[in-house]
């Protein structure tokens, strides 16, 4: 490589983060720790675009023709599915990870309209059901907090196998975010490290799952659906022997999808993009009959109503957020900007989410931290982007000629690299070409 | 539901003509402050989540060999087995107390929070993993792994106990009368003073094991893992 300035030479490979990450390595001897997901450019939704309707498809019109959004999960084996009114819901986030006030918060959102929140690591706390009308109670591999009461009082109950920001990993919620309230919660001292483990404590393999999530029911008297939460790894399998083990609810998340405190590596190398990932768990469910008898849950990267829009049309039931809700919530507001310059880093890029020192009072469990944020005002600017995603889902619904979100099909995309076209298996822009099929590719 | 009386107060279901789903819910159907009442379950020729979930006073004697998760997250219920018991026996227990009468499989008691779990037999692998409160009486032996991440309570293992015990141990407190083949990462074998041998002898009393507390050895956690630090890396 030559230069007309030699000596001043970047290396592509050896870029100044990598030289910096290098560094940092040598001094401190350890991984880096954070907050929120894969942070890299993945493929992701933005590589497929709509084919709005025209000639040969008849659009709806805008303001007057209607558009369905509602969704109903668990109507395989649970005798009260749940009603969700949009198809976006809020994924599971720990008590413990977020403040008390954070997860009021994001019941509160919910519930104003018409969807489902999901408790986390550390168990069910009252604030949370108090204030979410459907609340989906996660059954994790730690069982912190585990308790028959709180199975009997949630709306459905979402056995955990991994998380798209670290499938194949645990936990960890450092001792600086473990108040008495949570260790308690959790049967452990204050302030010391809690690790999360990785496998559950009392099954191995989809044959035990499948009389595990019997137990469940049983305890529970078959009322409530049992979803089962997977990371994006091996997703065409992991959704067939979800189905074997008897799920009425399957739920995917992605390598973009956030997590409260994983290591840097771990996010942004293990795990495969949302998109590709769903296309296999969709491809699953159909070839066992079960597309839209098992209902799929897509989470990892849904930020906007476009990225809802293109994975139900790529065949999900519904979609969940965590980012996107905290952001919502707060979480890195321009406002707090000179408080995060104080710690380290700027509005736009905080994510030392395991540190407990957020400005923003969401991911704390320090008191007067947590007190910053108001869980009614909180709850509102949830609602807010709630409805947004759902009016922007709508929009694109209808310019495609739908009058329910879930009549959105493959058909009405096209992807805009090769790459988008292989994973989310729709034809690049202007062919017909799909890489991968009709073995062509 | 075919329940006849034998006795008064005992009212028996046998599972070659009820179902474990028409069990469970008869269980189910009395409220917590109910009065305690009498259950006999006949034929339970290894079905799977036998007695789960019960949230009120009763007794309950499992005639048979059970299957996974037998007596599950039980709460107030006192159950009985007479017979094995599969994976996960008395999984995630709150209260009450739970016999088995024969040997249990794997993860025995896994991450119990309270109540008494008595086996008299043996324990396989991760007998008490992750448990969060529960004691745990073996008048047997356990496998490996028992105790993995165990938070709270009392494991009591009157045999030996297999490789790894008391893995990343938190707060538990482990007891064994035999050979331990080796210890988990961050335990270790501590003194035992009077208070334990007290408090161990009133709990092989309750669990009905006659055995002397001076007979075992006290193991718990070095707490060196409790802050995570780059030069324990080799331990893990
Ligand atoms: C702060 C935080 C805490 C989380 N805690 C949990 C958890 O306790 N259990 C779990 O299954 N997933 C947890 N997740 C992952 C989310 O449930 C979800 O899979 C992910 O956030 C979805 O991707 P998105 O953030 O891009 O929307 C957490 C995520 C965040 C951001």
């Amino acid at each position: 490589m030559s230069s007309q300035y030699p000596g001043m030479i970047e290396s592509a490979l050896f870029s100044r983060d990598v030289i910096a990450e290098i560094q940092r390595a040598a001094t401190e001897g350890i991984y880096d720790i954070r907050g929120w997901g894969a942070k890299r450019p993945l493929p992701h939704f933005d590589d497929l675009v709509f084919l709005g309707a025209s000639m040969s498809r008849y659009p709806l019109e805008g303001y007057r023709e209607r558009c369905d959004t509602s969704v109903t999960l668990g109507t395989r084996y649970a005798k009260k599915p749940l009603e969700l009114k949009i198809p976006i819901t809020i994924a599971g986030m720990s008590f413990g990870a977020l403040s008390a006030q954070a997860k009021e918060a994001l019941g509160r959102g919910a519930s104003a309209v018409g969807t489902s929140t999901t408790t986390g690591d550390g168990g069910m706390t009252d604030e949370e059901r108090a204030a979410s009308s459907l609340l989906v109670y996660q059954v994790l591999p730690s069982r912190y907090g585990m308790n028959p009461d709180d199975l009997r009082r949630a709306d459905a109950i979402e056995v955990v196998l991994g998380q798209g920001a670290k499938p194949g990993g645990g936990g960890m919620l450092l001792g600086q975010k473990i108040n008495a309230r949570v260790a308690g919660m959790r049967d452990l001292p204050p302030n010391i490290d809690q690790r999360s483990a990785c496998r559950h404590p009392d099954w191995t393999g989809p044959d035990d799952l499948e009389i595990k999530i019997r137990e469940l029911r049983e305890i529970t008297d078959w009322e409530k659906p049992v979803y089962v939460k997977i990371g994006a790894s091996r997703s065409y399998y992991d959704t067939a022997l979800a189905v074997k083990a008897g799920a009425d609810v399957i739920v995917l998340d992605g390598m973009q999808g956030g997590t409260a405190a994983t290591q840097n590596v771990f996010i942004e190398h293990v795990g495969i993009p949302t998109l590709p990932a769903l296309r296999q768990a969709v491809e699953a469910l159909t070839e066992l009959d079960m597309h839209r008898k098992v209902q799929l849950i897509v989470s990892g990267g849904i930020r906007t109503g476009a990225d809802v829009a293109k994975a139900l049309a790529m065949g999900a039931d519904a979609v969940s957020i965590g980012v996107a809700a905290l952001i919502a919530l707060g979480d890195n507001s321009p406002a707090l900007d000179e408080e995060y310059r104080k710690i380290g880093s700027r509005a736009g890029c905080y994510d030392d989410w395991q540190a407990g020192r957020d400005p923003a009072g969401i991911t704390t469990q320090d008191e007067d931290l947590a007190s910053r944020l108001d869980p009614l005002l909180g709850g509102r600017r949830l609602a807010n982007y709630l409805r947004t995603l759902n009016m922007e889902t709508q929009i694109i619904a209808r310019a495609c000629g739908k009058s329910h979100v879930h009549n959105l099909e493959p058909e009405d995309l096209a992807a805009l690299t090769i790459e988008a076209a292989a994973m989310a298996g729709v034809p690049l822009a202007g062919t017909q070409w799909i890489p991968g099929r009709d073995g062509r590719f | 539901m075919s329940a006849s009386e034998t006795l008064p107060t005992t009212r028996v279901v046998d599972l070659r003509s009820s179902t474990v789903r028409e069990l469970n819910q008869a269980l189910h159907d009395l409220p917590p402050d109910a009065a305690l009442s009498r259950w006999e379950v006949r034929s339970a020729a290894g079905e799977h989540a036998l007695a789960v979930g019960i949230n009120a006073p009763c007794t309950v004697e499992i005639k048979g060999h059970v299957g996974y998760y037998c007596a599950g997250m039980n709460k107030h219920a006192e159950i009985t087995i007479h017979g094995n018991a599969g994976t996960g026996l008395a999984e995630n227990m709150m209260s009450g107390r739970v016999v088995l009468r024969g040997n249990a499989s794997q993860s025995a008691g896994a991450t119990g929070r309270g109540g008494l779990l008595v086996i008299e037999g043996d324990a396989a692998a991760r007998c008490g993993i992750s448990m969060k409160g529960i004691d745990i009486v073996v008048r047997g032996s356990v496998g490996h792994l028992s105790a993995f991440m165990a938070q709270r309570g009392r494991l009591v293992v009157g045999g030996d106990a297999g490789s790894a015990l008391g893995d990343s141990l938190y707060e538990a407190q482990i007891f064994v009368r035999g050979q331990v083949t080796d210890l988990g990462a961050d335990c270790i074998e501590k003194e035992m003073r009077a208070e334990h041998l007290e408090a161990l002898g009133a709990l092989l009393e309750a669990a009905g094991v006659n055995l002397p507390a001076r007979a075992f050895r006290r193991y718990g956690s070095a707490r060196t893992l409790y802050h995570f630090n780059v030069d324990h890396a080799d331990t893990y």
